[in-house]
């Protein structure tokens, strides 16, 4: 066993334990830490498969923007854990069903002649892994990549308005730039008057 | 010394390997955590001459022996856990806030050739590990099981994901212009004296970097996660003894780390602002000095990091919601502005940095 093997089993074990984890346990919060430790893990097996630019960014979007967020979530709602496990039976015969489908698929997929090739060779260190994404991306994929881009600010636009409310006028919020603008005269009145007589 | 030489030539090759990158990591950690302890010194003795006080002045000559009091101090004291807290994350979160601080060091260039990992990607990795930054403090607020620590984490994992975006923008910037995610080619892309590095032309990414990593950091005026006056410390309410100087040495890590990366990404790192003086690197001793070399980067990494001590003994703290006006509204526009123009330098050719 080389050194490479013995670093993916490790990386390899402890994603599936991860996973298991997320799915067993009965804390919302760990089994969302088992699912930034395994989203980590499988980004240490990328980077072992020379996709540097791959793993750095499922640790930075998925492990660094996204899982905060999660969190954010679950720590927030007091989530009572027992109706969660309520109807586990019923709800069985359904879960065991998508799962044979997903298993079929994915040994369709695999078995497929798309990945029945030979190992390739490692590249030289000077190759830049980020940098050939990048121009196969914005050149032979720039159609479908700015589609992408596209379909992704609808989303993100969506996403405002939706959750974008009127709120009634009574907030008091903070205008800046009149906050910058105001001159001693708006706020002082300065008058002229007599001095009143002594009592 | 010839017999450990003999025993040295003995050793099998991958244990070799393993040993002489072991040193390497207790020749970057020493002096840094070194560092860090007299950074807290230094904090404080600033913050005082600023407020017209002395600062700690008892302990050793002139006061030089207050952080060792301080680490002996923490170190004895007993830790205290909360009950009905989550002990297992209780205990890990301060490791996790650490572990990033301290990682994020083995792909920084010293001088050249002088970086334990020289990583392809190197800039990626360091915004991907100290992304994972926050996970510490989060977790930490949530197994406190106490009101002001979970609203402290709240309050931080906002805060760290927009400023991250900015941050992440103004390295975009950085990248475009050295043309290499490698941080030595980065610095390497800024020789030829100082009016090539990139703090001419990317004058306005440096602003936003360094205000971003202010807010990373944690630091005032945008440590709300601790704000004193409303939350007593905040996250770390609950910590005590060591487990709370974990998150003090992490944040003093990542303190220095951002001036260290301020310095190698926009100062031109090591490399010295008398490059091209030919008679003056030719005097015998001076001209040591004035050569590019590690200690220009500690120069100019010293700037940044009295900036964060002067901010702190300056200004007051941001209220939550200027915090993310300033994020959302001003730092991220500000840097898709800058890159675009960059970008339009790019493609007609003018480049001022070269």
């Amino acid at each position: 066993m080389t050194f490479e093997q013995f670093i993916f089993y490790i990386f390899a074990t402890v994603t599936i334990v991860s996973a298991i984890g997320v799915v067993t346990m009965r804390n919302p919060v760990y089994a969302a830490l088992f699912l930034i430790l395994a989203f980590f893990t499988s980004a240490a097996t990328w980077i072992l498969l020379e996709a540097e630019f791959l793993g750095v960014v499922l640790v930075l979007v998925y492990v660094g923007a996204v899982m905060v967020l999660f969190l954010f979530v679950i720590m927030m709602l007091d989530i009572n854990i027992d109706p969660l496990r309520e109807g586990f039976i019923r709800y069985l015969p359904v879960g065991i069903l998508v799962a044979v489908i997903v298993a079929a698929e994915i040994i369709i997929v695999l078995s497929s002649d798309t990945f029945n090739m030979a190992i390739p060779d490692p590249m030289p260190l000077s190759y830049s892994n980020t940098k050939a994404l990048g121009e196969i991306l914005y050149t032979e994929y720039v159609y479908p990549f700015e589609l992408a881009a596209v379909i992704l600010v609808v989303a993100i636009i969506a996403a405002i308005s939706l959750t974008m409310r009127k709120r009634n006028d009574k907030t008091k919020r903070q205008n800046i730039s009149e906050q910058v603008r105001v001159k001693s005269k708006d706020r002082l009145r300065i008058i002229n008057m007599k001095s009143e007589e002594k009592q | 010394m010839d017999s450990l030489i003999a025993i040295w030539d003995g050793l099998p090759e991958a244990l070799q390997t393993v040993i002489v990158i072991l040193l390497k990591i207790v020749a970057i950690l020493l002096p840094l955590i070194l560092a860090v302890a007299y950074t807290t010194f230094a904090e404080r003795k600033v913050i005082g001459y600023m407020q017209v006080r002395c600062g700690p002045n008892r302990v050793g000559p002139k006061g030089w022996l207050q952080p060792i009091a301080d680490v002996v101090k923490l170190m004895f004291k007993e830790i205290i856990t909360p009950t009905e807290s989550s002990k297992a994350v209780f205990f890990i979160a301060p490791i996790l806030a650490l572990a990033p601080a301290l990682v994020v060091w083995s792909v920084i260039p010293f001088f050249d050739g002088g970086v334990l990992a020289n990583v392809n990607a190197g800039l990626l990795f360091v915004l991907g590990i100290t992304s994972l930054d926050v996970f510490g403090i989060i977790l930490a607020g949530w197994a406190s099981n106490s009101k002001y620590a979970i609203l402290s984490s709240m309050r931080i994992g906002a805060q760290m994901v927009a400023y991250e975006i900015a941050m992440g923008f103004a390295l975009v910037g950085v990248l475009m212009a050295a043309g290499s995610l490698n941080l030595s080619d980065i610095v390497n892309a800024q020789s030829g004296g100082i009016q090539h590095w990139f703090m001419w032309p990317l004058f306005g990414l440096l602003v936003v970097y360094f205000i971003s990593g202010v807010a990373e950091t944690n630091r005032a005026p945008f440590d709300v996660a601790e704000g004193e006056s409303e939350i007593v410390a905040g996250f770390h309410v609950e910590y005590s003894g060591m487990a709370f100087a974990l998150f003090f040495l992490a944040e003093y890590a990542s303190m220095l780390l951002i001036s260290v990366l301020t310095a190698l990404l926009f100062l031109g790192g090591w490399l010295s602002p008398f490059e091209n003086f030919e008679s003056l690197l030719a005097i015998p001793v001076i001209g040591a000095f004035f050569d590019s070399g590690f200690h220009w980067l500690i120069f100019k990494s010293l700037i940044f990091l009295f900036l964060y001590l002067w901010f702190r003994a300056t200004f007051p703290r941001y209220r939550y919601d200027q915090i993310m006006r300033l994020g959302w509204k001003i730092l991220i526009p500000v840097t898709l502005i800058w890159i675009f123009g960059e970008g339009i330098a790019i493609g007609l050719g003018w480049e001022p940095w070269k």
